[in-house]
C-alpha cells in the first residue's frame, strides 16, 4: 500500500470512529513511514540489492 | 558526619557506623515528602508505614551485624510501573486502578534482597508514554526549582523524589529517554544501562524491544551501587575514580548538535573545555541515517505500544489521558511492512553507532536539547522555529534506547534562569560497568558547581511556590 493510500483509509477510519485528533498524529507518522521506505538499507530484489543483514539479538 | 550525607555512598558510610539509624533517615524523607509533594506531585503512593518497618528491620540487622552492603536502610522511590508486592502499580492510569501485584519485580527483589527500603511509588506519564509527567490521571509532577516547569518525564516523580529530598535514589525505565530526560532536567545522574542488563519482567510494558530499567542518582558512584544491586551482582565502583586523562571520547556532531538551546549549547562547549584540559582526547564523530532515527524509534515504539494496548484501548479507551489514548491509536494504524523496515533500520544504527565508537572509549552529547519545558506548552521555541517538546525531548537520548547501548546523564552546568544541562555520555554495548567507571572519571571535571547545587536536595529557597 502506498504512502498516500495508507494515510487516505487511516484518517477515513480515524473519523469514523470520531477521533478527529488523530489526523496530525497520523500524518506525522505518514512522513516516518515515509522516511523509513526511503531509506536505503530496504532490500531491493530486482536490483539485487539484499542486504546480507540478520536481525541483531537486541537483548 | 554532616547531618544529611547527599550520597547514597555517603549514607552507606554512616549507616554502616551507626552514625545515623535507617529510621531516622527515612523519617527524614518522609518528612520531605509531607512538606513539598502537595506542591510538587512526585508520589502516587507513599508508603510510611511499610518504609518504618523495613527500616527498623535495617537497623536491628546492622545493630547485630549484619550488613548487607551499600543499599542497606537507604530509601529510594520506585517508578508506578514497577510492581511491588502488594501494591498497586498504578502506571499512572484509570486503566489500572484496580491492580495489586502479586509479586515484586526482579528488580525490585533484588533490590529488597540488598536491603533498600521502598519510601513510595512515584509519578510518571502515563504508562510511560511521554516525556513531560503532564498528561497521568494523578496529575503532572512539578520541577522543583521552578513548579510551572515539568521535571521532564516519564520518569518524573521519580526524578523530583530525588532532587527534593525525598529519597536518595528512584528506578525509573527508559524506552526513549525516561530515565536520562528527567534526570537531566533535574539535574541529577541518570543510567540507562545495556539494554537486557536490567530484567524487565514486573515492570509494566511500554515497547517490550526498548524498555529498559535503571537508576535515577545524586553521583555516578551512587548509580554504580544502584546499578549493581538491579543487577544482582553488587558493584563497587573503583576509589577513587580513575583518571580523566587520555580516555578517548568522540563528540557528536551535526543533527546531535543542530538544534539546541543556546544556554544548553554553550554548556556543553564549556564542558568539552573542560575535559581537553583534564587530558580528555575529544574527537568529532560524524554518524550517518540520522535522518532516519526518529521514524525507527516512533514506528518500532509505537507499533509494539499499541499491541499491549490492544484490549484495554476497545474497552476502555476513555480511561486513558486524551494524548496518551491518541498516541497508543496511532500506532494500531502502522504496517507490518514499515515496522519490520523499522526493526531493519535498528539493526543499521546498532552498527553505525558500533562503527562511531570503534577505538573510542565512548561518546558524548547534550542529554536535552533544551531544559525543562513549560508545564501546558505543546511546543518550544528553539532555533528560530517552534517544535513540538515531545520531538524535541526525544531526539539526542531516543537513538541509544533503540540501539541498545548504554548512556548515561551527568549535570554539566546550568542556564541563566538556573536550570540544569545534562551530559549525556554513551558506552559499548554489554560494557556499562566501563561506562559508569568513565562517567566517574568524568564527574569531576564538569562545573563543579552545578554538580554541587544540583546533587543536592534542594534549599527551601530555591523552590518557586508559584
Amino acid at each position: 500500500m502506498t504512502i498516500d493510500a495508507w494515510l487516505e483509509k487511516v484518517l477515513q477510519d480515524a473519523e469514523r470512529r470520531d477521533l478527529p485528533a488523530l489526523k496530525p498524529l497520523l500524518e506525522a507518522l505518514a512522513r516516518s513511514m515515509s522516511a523509513l521506505r526511503a531509506a536505503d538499507w530496504n532490500d531491493d530484489v530486482a536490483n539485487g540489492n539484499i542486504l546480507d543483514m540478520r536481525t541483531t539479538d537486541v537483548r | 558526619m554532616s547531618a544529611e550525607p547527599r550520597t547514597i555512598a555517603e549514607l552507606a558510610r554512616a549507616l554502616r557506623t551507626r552514625e545515623l539509624t535507617a529510621s531516622a533517615v527515612t523519617e527524614r524523607c518522609l518528612h520531605a515528602i509531607a512538606e513539598q509533594d502537595r506542591l510538587f506531585n512526585a508520589f502516587i503512593t507513599v508508603l510510611a508505614d511499610e518504609a518504618r518497618e523495613q527500616a527498623r528491620q535495617a537497623d536491628a540487622e546492622i545493630a547485630a551485624g549484619r550488613h548487607r552492603g551499600p543499599l542497606h536502610g537507604v530509601p529510594i522511590s520506585l517508578k508506578d510501573l514497577i510492581d511491588l508486592e502488594g501494591t498497586p502499580t498504578t502506571a499512572a492510569s484509570r486503566v489500572r486502578e484496580a491492580h495489586k501485584a502479586v509479586a515484586d519485580a526482579t528488580c525490585v527483589a533484588r533490590l529488597r534482597e540488598a536491603g533498600a527500603i521502598f519510601i513510595g511509588k512515584t509519578n510518571l506519564h502515563e504508562f510511560a508514554l511521554g516525556t513531560t509527567n503532564e498528561d497521568s490521571a494523578f496529575g503532572p509532577a512539578r520541577h522543583p526549582l521552578d513548579s510551572t516547569r515539568s521535571p521532564g518525564g516519564s520518569s518524573g516523580g521519580s526524578a523530583v523524589s530525588v532532587l527534593a529530598g525525598m529519597a536518595y535514589a528512584s528506578i525509573g525505565t527508559d524506552t526513549g529517554g525516561s530515565i536520562r530526560i528527567p534526570s537531566a532536567a533535574c539535574g541529577l545522574v541518570g543510567l540507562k544501562p545495556t539494554i537486557g542488563d536490567v530484567p524487565t519482567d514486573g515492570v509494566v510494558p511500554l515497547s517490550r524491544t526498548l524498555d529498559h530499567v535503571g537508576p535515577l542518582c545524586r553521583s555516578v558512584e551512587d548509580a554504580a551501587i544502584v546499578y549493581g544491586a538491579l543487577c544482582g551482582v553488587p558493584l563497587r565502583p573503583p576509589t577513587p575514580a580513575p583518571p580523566a586523562r587520555g580516555l578517548r571520547l568522540g563528540v557528536l556532531r551535526g543533527y546531535f548538535t543542530a538544534l539546541l538551546d543556546p544556554d544548553v549549547e554553550s554548556s556543553i562547549e564549556q564542558t568539552h573545555v573542560r575535559l581537553r584540559e583534564a587530558g580528555v582526547e575529544l574527537r568529532h564523530i560524524d554518524v550517518t541515517h540520522t535522518d532516519e532515527i526518529a521514524a525507527v524509534y516512533t514506528c518500532i515504539a509505537l507499533a509494539e505500544a499499541a499491541a499491549v494496548h490492544a484490549k484495554t484501548l476497545e474497552h476502555r479507551a476513555d480511561d486513558y489521558t486524551p494524548n496518551v489514548r491518541l498516541r497508543l491509536e496511532t500506532g494500531r494504524y502502522i504496517l507490518a511492512e514499515d515496522y519490520l523496515r523499522a526493526v531493519r533500520g535498528r539493526d543499521v544504527l546498532i552498527r553505525e553507532i558500533d562503527a562511531a565508537m570503534n577505538g573510542l572509549d565512548g561518546l558524548l552529547l547534550p542529554t536535552l536539547p533544551i531544559p525543562a519545558s513549560v508545564i501546558g506548552m505543546p511546543t518550544v521555541r528553539i532555533g528560530g522555529s517552534d517544535e513540538q517538546v515531545r520531538g524535541v525531548t526525544l531526539r539526542l537520548t531516543q537513538l541509544f534506547s533503540v540501539t541498545g547501548h548504554p548512556a548515561i546523564t551527568i549535570p554539566c552546568g546550568r542556564t541563566l534562569s538556573g536550570l540544569p544541562v545534562g551530559l549525556q555520555i554513551v558506552g559499548h554495548r554489554g560494557r556499562t560497568s566501563a561506562l559508569l567507571a568513565m562517567a566517574q572519571s568524568v564527574e569531576p571535571h564538569v562545573d563543579a558547581d552545578s554538580i554541587a547545587s544540583a546533587g543536592c536536595p534542594p534549599r527551601r529557597s530555591d523552590f518557586s511556590t508559584s
